[in-house]
């Protein structure tokens, strides 16, 4: 049996947790020097949407969702109507009357979907007499439909007219969707993965269940579009699949495994005595190339073109990992701990030797075809691409749990959190420079002072 | 900022003109008058002389019962007034009076006629008493007095005579516009009291009319009776048309006023202003009070039975003249005593801290880009018209002299003649309208000056020697109409000296559009015929039996109404120039007291009353600041700037705009270091809302935001505990001082620029004083900040991609002012701070962001 194990010394273990995650105040490479708090909601904020360069809105357990204005911090909107909580929203951009218009789709426990004109904050359309509640909402923009999953999947036109709907009779139903080419679609339910075929014959649309995979051993957390030709889906227990987005085939299998170093015992051995530390796969992204895990309190990078891991860090952050986004070399995660953490993929001085200790399992990586036959006998010869995943910077602010975060560029970075809060942060030094300009422009327009 | 007051009180006796003679020190439009300084080496000894120990304004009536009688003074304390004699004094500005009052039958004309004058206003000087006086004289109409005229006059009673001289035109304009409240009532009260009486003789004519045909029928024509009862009937006729011509002057009062050429031109405006008025309903305090008043004199109307009444009038031994407040309309009335009031503050104090303390409002209103740092929020400065500055700086300062050629000595007690006034006469009445105040000429002035002199030259104590120019006077007119008729339109010269959207003075209450509205509505009432029902026999007058002292005694209805009327003032913030004032002149108050009361503090009365008006903040959450605890803050400062070794480091966070929280177990010593500090916090707030001195809960982010100095529990209990938590967990956000162990923990401070503000071996022993050096350091910082904030070149990119040089640019900007890495914080923060007032104007609503720094905390001990 194969094992290989990641700068497997023990003794820094403890000195990564002491030395690498207190970054102290003193943070040259953050940005974040301005702070606008944004206080409307009346529970746990969960979910946030951006609708366009200036706009976003937020939607949490209190039902109520708000459009907000990220440069001025000012909500524009309180949309009322739902009387339980979001389970779901997105934004939904179509043309019509050669203009683009944007919508904004929200779904509650209270088994309704609702259609927002954020422009006007009126309700356009509203669907009340559903089955179940809808957990995950997927738009296809080429198709001009949308789709809502829960215990029924059902296809809705950009009018909020049911074109299909299938129901199945698992007791969980679908938690995530993500869209694959040729009108199909991979949703996950509890441990598998089905594939859906979206036929379109003329205007009417039926849905049709072409495969079931079901190679997790647990519940998937998540699942995320890669690019055209792959898609990843992580479950409870630390698996990560990378599919074939055609042919559905297995592309990549790792089990990352999180618990302390064993010299001698082997990985199977490891499953079972695991310790109760946490590496359900809570979110994943990916710009393409890189996938970003956050695998309990940790971060696990992954390059798809390579198989083969980036980066990682063990313990984060002090409690689970909520959300994560991929940009370039930097990524930024928050977490149930209350702080956004920003970190930078670096290259190690030797590339043999991770700089910061830290230890994850793995098996190693599988074809489809392989792992029926069972694991490879072939040993990963070397990482060469290893890099190391530095903090550099961490905002604090929320009092709970931070649960998204969405970035506007320039303009900031919006976190929400389980403290009832939205915060804007925003480079002052650029927040700064963009009042100068205010100023000698109203300059101009008073004549002077 | 320091004005010049803060200067003048702590500059020595011997610097005092030197340190004013450069020319180049201040531009020529602020400078100061200097104290003749030769004879009286100390300005404040004169005062001493006086039998009253601060100026008043005094209330006369020439009663025709009893001659000259003071009504009342504001304020009304005995103990202002002190061994003062007021009825001599009143009996003195009384035999100042006009030859105006003239009523009655003119000849060539067979009816009355109300003569419609202005108010004459003079000052005068008695050498004996110490006082001076700017006298206003007036007349109200009154149906029962001699003449229809009861004269008064108001007085403002000083015993500087170079403060009246130079506030003339302040003076005039304020008491033309008690006046013009006072007469506005009283025309209204005199309408109303003309259409009782009409009724009364309509009925009695009827009545009369009744007997005459009754006596007619029983003892024919020519009987005697019935000859007699005809004479009554002829008089009676012909008193009811006496009447209804009175009432049709008093009515047509602002028609004919509009005849005049002064007002043709105003006319058009006026009128567009109205229909404003009149659009925003209920906006106008004393409009509503007019229409309440109005419903109730309705109500009376309609209530009021006619009374049968005597063919000749009593003799005017027997009958009780009407109070002031019977006389004008009670609203009006008071409006009037708050008018008066707001005179006697604004006006209290030293000439030279009057004078510069204008100058000073005039310099800070200026500077709305900046004053807001640490300035104290005067929202007044909105308010309070430049003009009133430009006018007096650009006239000569001492209007008087430059018009006599004569020296003003102190000795010579003049009084000085102003014919605002119309001619008295029937001619001046329907006067050729070229007959304007710009036509009145030295020559004139000095003519009607001997004309007056000979009323009172028997008096050589008093004497009349010039006129004040036309030119000002008729500014000042034309400033009281201005204020008066034109209520959004801004005059150019405001315009251009407030550049930067001054709102105009659209808020202010007192200003109303009365005359028009005073005597409207009774018209109806003059052709009406009473109904011919017979009535109860009535006996006994109209008028209520009350003394005509009583307002001197005081009325303690009355004066509960006016108390509570100048609270209410006090509370409502868009009052604006009343709050100020007010505000300036509790606090002068508070300083005679102070001054009184501390001992051991017992410097000159100007050097503390000078730092009183330079309002910081509120010591108490939501209140008005005073002067003792703005003291006592300077004194804590010192202290605690002597006592820690990091008081640099804590004014450091403070001016760099980094929350400060004081963290201790006992409240008062939090308090006592909340307060110490306070002054540092720039845009510290109106009301100081941007210091939280006691919190004993867990603060939250968003708390951060909105305080930048808190003072903390230290508690032991679970909330404590909390608190501890809410401490460690926003730590980058904040600097903390714990009281107990006596530790500061914040980002290191280098630099020159704090540890000159606040030197631990500082020479300073006063805490006002170092509140004053603090003050002119702070100024000096926030010019550097608006240096900072309104350059252009090292704000604005290059080209579009030129952010990285903007960047370097503003830091080289900073270190060639020379400050150092951490001043430039401050210097940047304050800078933030003037960019987002600038942007969003004096309101602070919106979500502001909060701006912080990623710098390590180190931790000092003493």
């Amino acid at each position: 049996m194969l094992r290989w194990i990641l700068g497997g010394r023990e003794a820094q273990g403890t000195v990564e947790k002491s030395a690498a995650l207190f970054i102290g105040e003193e943070q040259p490479k953050n940005c974040f020097t301005e702070m606008q708090v944004l206080k409307g909601h009346f529970d746990i904020v969960r979910f946030l949407v951006q609708i366009d360069d200036l706009r976003f809105a937020s939607a949490g357990d209190d039902g109520l969702v708000l459009i907000w204005n990220v440069e001025t911090g000012d909500c524009l909107f309180a949309l009322r109507g739902h009387t339980q909580q979001i389970t779901a929203m997105t934004s939904y951009t179509f043309i019509r009357g050669g203009t683009a218009h944007t919508a904004l789709i929200t779904a509650s426990s209270d088994r309704t979907l609702s259609l927002w004109d954020p422009d006007s904050g009126n309700r356009v359309q509203n669907i009340s007499d559903l089955q179940s509640s809808v957990k995950c909402l997927l738009v296809l923009a080429h198709l001009d439909v949308w789709l809502s999953g829960g215990n029924e999947l059902c296809v809705w036109n950009r009018d909020l007219e049911l074109r299909c709907k299938m129901v199945h009779h698992s007791d969980a139903g679908i938690s995530a969707m993500v869209e694959l080419p040729k009108n199909f679609i991979a949703a996950a339910m509890d441990k598998e993965i089905v594939i859906f075929k979206l036929n379109l014959s003329g205007s009417d649309i039926a849905v049709m269940a072409m495969r079931h995979l079901a190679d997790h051993h647990d519940t998937i957390r998540s699942l995320i579009h890669i690019n055209d030709g792959l898609f990843a889906s992580g479950s409870h227990i630390g698996e990560l699949i990378i599919w074939d987005s055609v042919d559905w085939t297995i592309q990549a299998y790792e089990h990352i495994l999180w618990e302390e170093p064993a010299r001698d015992s082997q990985s199977e051995f490891k499953l079972n005595h695991q310790k109760q530390i946490e590496r359900s796969i809570q979110h994943m992204s990916s710009d393409g190339e890189y996938i970003v895990a956050a695998v309990g309190s940790g971060l696990y990078v992954y390059n798809v073109l390579m198989k083969s891991v980036v980066a990682y860090r063990r313990t984060a952050h002090d409690s689970n990992i909520l959300h994560t986004m991929l940009q370039q070399d930097s990524l930024m995660s928050c977490s149930e701990d209350g702080s956004v953490r920003m970190w930078e993929l670096q290259d190690l001085p030797l590339p043999a030797e991770p700089a910061s200790s830290g230890f994850f399992g793995m098996f190693g990586t599988f074809g489809r075809s392989s792992k029926q036959t069972g694991p490879p006998a072939k040993k990963i010869p070397e990482v060469p691409g290893l890099r190391s995943l530095e903090l550099i910077g961490d905002l604090i602010g929320h009092s709970g749990a931070v649960q998204m975060f969405l970035s506007f560029k320039d303009k900031g970075l919006v976190t929400c959190s389980t403290d009832q809060l939205l915060i804007v942060w925003k480079d002052g030094e650029l927040q700064s420079q963009l009042r100068s300009l205010a100023v000698f422009q109203k300059l101009e327009e008073n004549q002077g002072l | 900022m320091i004005g010049s007051p803060d200067v003048v009180a702590f500059t020595k006796e011997d610097d005092f003109g030197d340190s004013f003679s450069d020319p180049c020190s201040l531009p020529e439009e602020f400078s100061v008058p200097l104290f003749a300084h030769a004879a009286n080496a100390n300005p404040w000894t004169k005062t001493s002389y006086a039998k009253f120990s601060k100026d008043f304004i005094l209330i006369s009536e020439f009663s025709e019962q009893v001659g000259p009688q003071p009504l009342l003074t504001i304020p009304n304390d005995p103990k202002v007034c002190g061994t003062f004699d007021l009825n001599y004094f009143s009996l003195r500005i009384m035999s100042v009076d006009y030859q105006a009052s003239f009523v009655g039958h003119p000849p060539g004309s067979n009816y009355p006629r109300l003569n419609f004058v202005e108010d004459s206003k003079v000052v005068l000087g008695d050498s004996k008493e110490g006082a001076f006086a700017y006298v206003h004289h007036l007349t109200l109409y009154d149906l029962e007095a001699r003449g229809f005229v009861r004269p008064f006059c108001m007085a403002y009673i000083s015993a500087d005579e170079r403060k009246i001289m130079h506030q003339f035109q302040e003076l005039s304009s304020e008491f033309s516009k008690a006046s013009e409240f006072l007469k506005s009532g009283n025309r209204k009260a005199f309408a109303n009291e003309l259409e009782k009486k009409l009724k009364d003789l309509e009925y009695t004519r009827s009545v009369l009319h009744k007997e005459a045909e009754l006596q007619k029928m029983n003892n024919g024509c020519y009987s005697p009776q019935a000859i007699e009862k005809a004479n009554e009937l002829a008089n009676m006729e012909k008193s009811i048309y006496e009447h209804k011509d009175l009432l049709r002057q008093i009515t047509s009062y602002p028609s004919r006023k509009k005849k005049d050429v002064n007002f043709v031109q105003r006319e058009t405006e006026k009128l567009a202003d109205t229909s404003v008025l009149d659009d925003t309903p209920n906006s106008n305090p004393s409009d509503i009070a007019d229409k309440t008043v109005e419903t109730e004199s309705d109500i009376r109307k309609s209530s009021y039975t006619p009374q049968l009444i005597k063919g000749k009038s009593a003799k005017c031994f027997d009958k009780r003249l009407k109070t002031m407040e019977e006389l004008c309309d009670a609203s009006f009335f008071h409006q009037t005593l708050e008018q008066l009031n707001i005179i006697e503050k604004s006006l209290r104090g030293d000439l030279c801290f009057i004078y510069t303390s204008q100058i000073d409002r005039a310099l800070v209103g200026k500077q709305k880009v900046t004053s807001f740092l640490f300035e104290a929020e005067r929202e007044w400065e909105n308010e309070v018209p430049l003009k009133n500055f430009s006018i007096s700086s650009n006239n000569p300062t001492v209007p008087i002299l430059n018009l006599t050629g004569e020296p003003l000595s102190l000795e010579s007690y003049t009084s000085c003649i102003d014919i605002d006034h119309m001619k008295p006469g029937v001619e001046s009445i329907e006067g050729p309208p070229e007959f304007s105040l710009s036509d009145i000429t030295q020559e004139s002035s000095e003519a009607a000056d001997t004309e007056t002199k000979g009323s009172f030259s028997s008096d050589k104590s008093i004497e009349a020697f010039g006129g004040v120019s036309p030119s000002s006077l008729q500014a000042n007119y034309f400033d009281g109409l201005d204020r008066k008729s034109k209520v959004s339109i801004a005059s150019p010269s405001e315009s251009a000296s407030s550049s930067a959207a001054v709102p105009q003075r659209m808020t202010d209450g007192n200003l109303v559009l009365m005359d028009a509205a005073c005597c409207i509505g009774q018209d109806g009432f003059i052709f009406e015929e009473p109904l011919p029902e017979l009535a109860q026999e009535c006996c006994g007058d109209t008028v209520v039996n009350r003394e005509p002292l009583s307002l001197l005694q005081g009325d303690p209805a009355l004066q509960m109404d006016y108390i509570l009327e100048e609270s209410a003032l006090a509370e409502s913030p868009n009052m604006g120039l009343t709050f100020s004032e007010l505000n300036t002149g509790v606090l002068s108050e508070e300083v005679a007291k102070i001054n009184i009361e501390d001992v051991s503090d017992s410097t000159s009365f100007m050097s503390a009353s000078t730092s009183s008006d330079r309002a910081v903040s509120p010591f108490i959450y939501g209140s008005a600041l005073t002067l003792k605890q703005k003291k006592k803050a300077g004194h804590s400062a010192l202290r605690f700037i002597r006592q820690y070794p990091f008081a640099q480091q804590a004014i450091f966070c403070l001016l760099s705009g980094r929350t400060l929280v004081i963290l201790g177990v006992d409240e008062g010593t939090v308090r006592k270091l909340v307060s110490a500090l306070l002054f540092f916090v720039p845009n510290l707030g109106k009301y100081g809302e941007t210091v939280q001195p006691w919190l004993s809960s867990p603060f939250q982010l968003t708390d951060l935001q909105r305080w930048k100095l808190i003072g903390l529990q230290r508690a032991a209990s679970p909330a404590g505990s909390s608190i501890l938590h809410s401490l460690n967990r926003y730590s980058r956000y904040i600097s903390i001082l714990d009281c107990d162990s006596k530790t500061l923990r914040c980002p290191p401070y280098k630099g020159t620029l704090i540890s000159r503000l606040a030197d631990h071996r500082t020479q300073i022993k006063r805490g006002s004083t170092y509140f004053l050096h603090v003050q002119g350091m702070l100024t000096q910082l926030t010019a550097r900040a608006f240096l900072y904030t309104f350059c252009h070149h090292i704000h604005l990119p290059m080209d579009i991609n030129d952010q990285g040089s903007v960047t370097s640019r503003r830091t080289n900007f900073l270190l060639q002012l020379g400050y150092t890495v951490e001043e430039s914080k401050i210097v940047q923060y304050l800078s933030e701070l003037i960019k987002q007032h600038y942007i969003q104007g004096s309101s602070k609503g919106g979500n502001q962001s909060f701006c912080f720094n990623y710098t390590t905390s180190y931790l000092y001990k003493i």
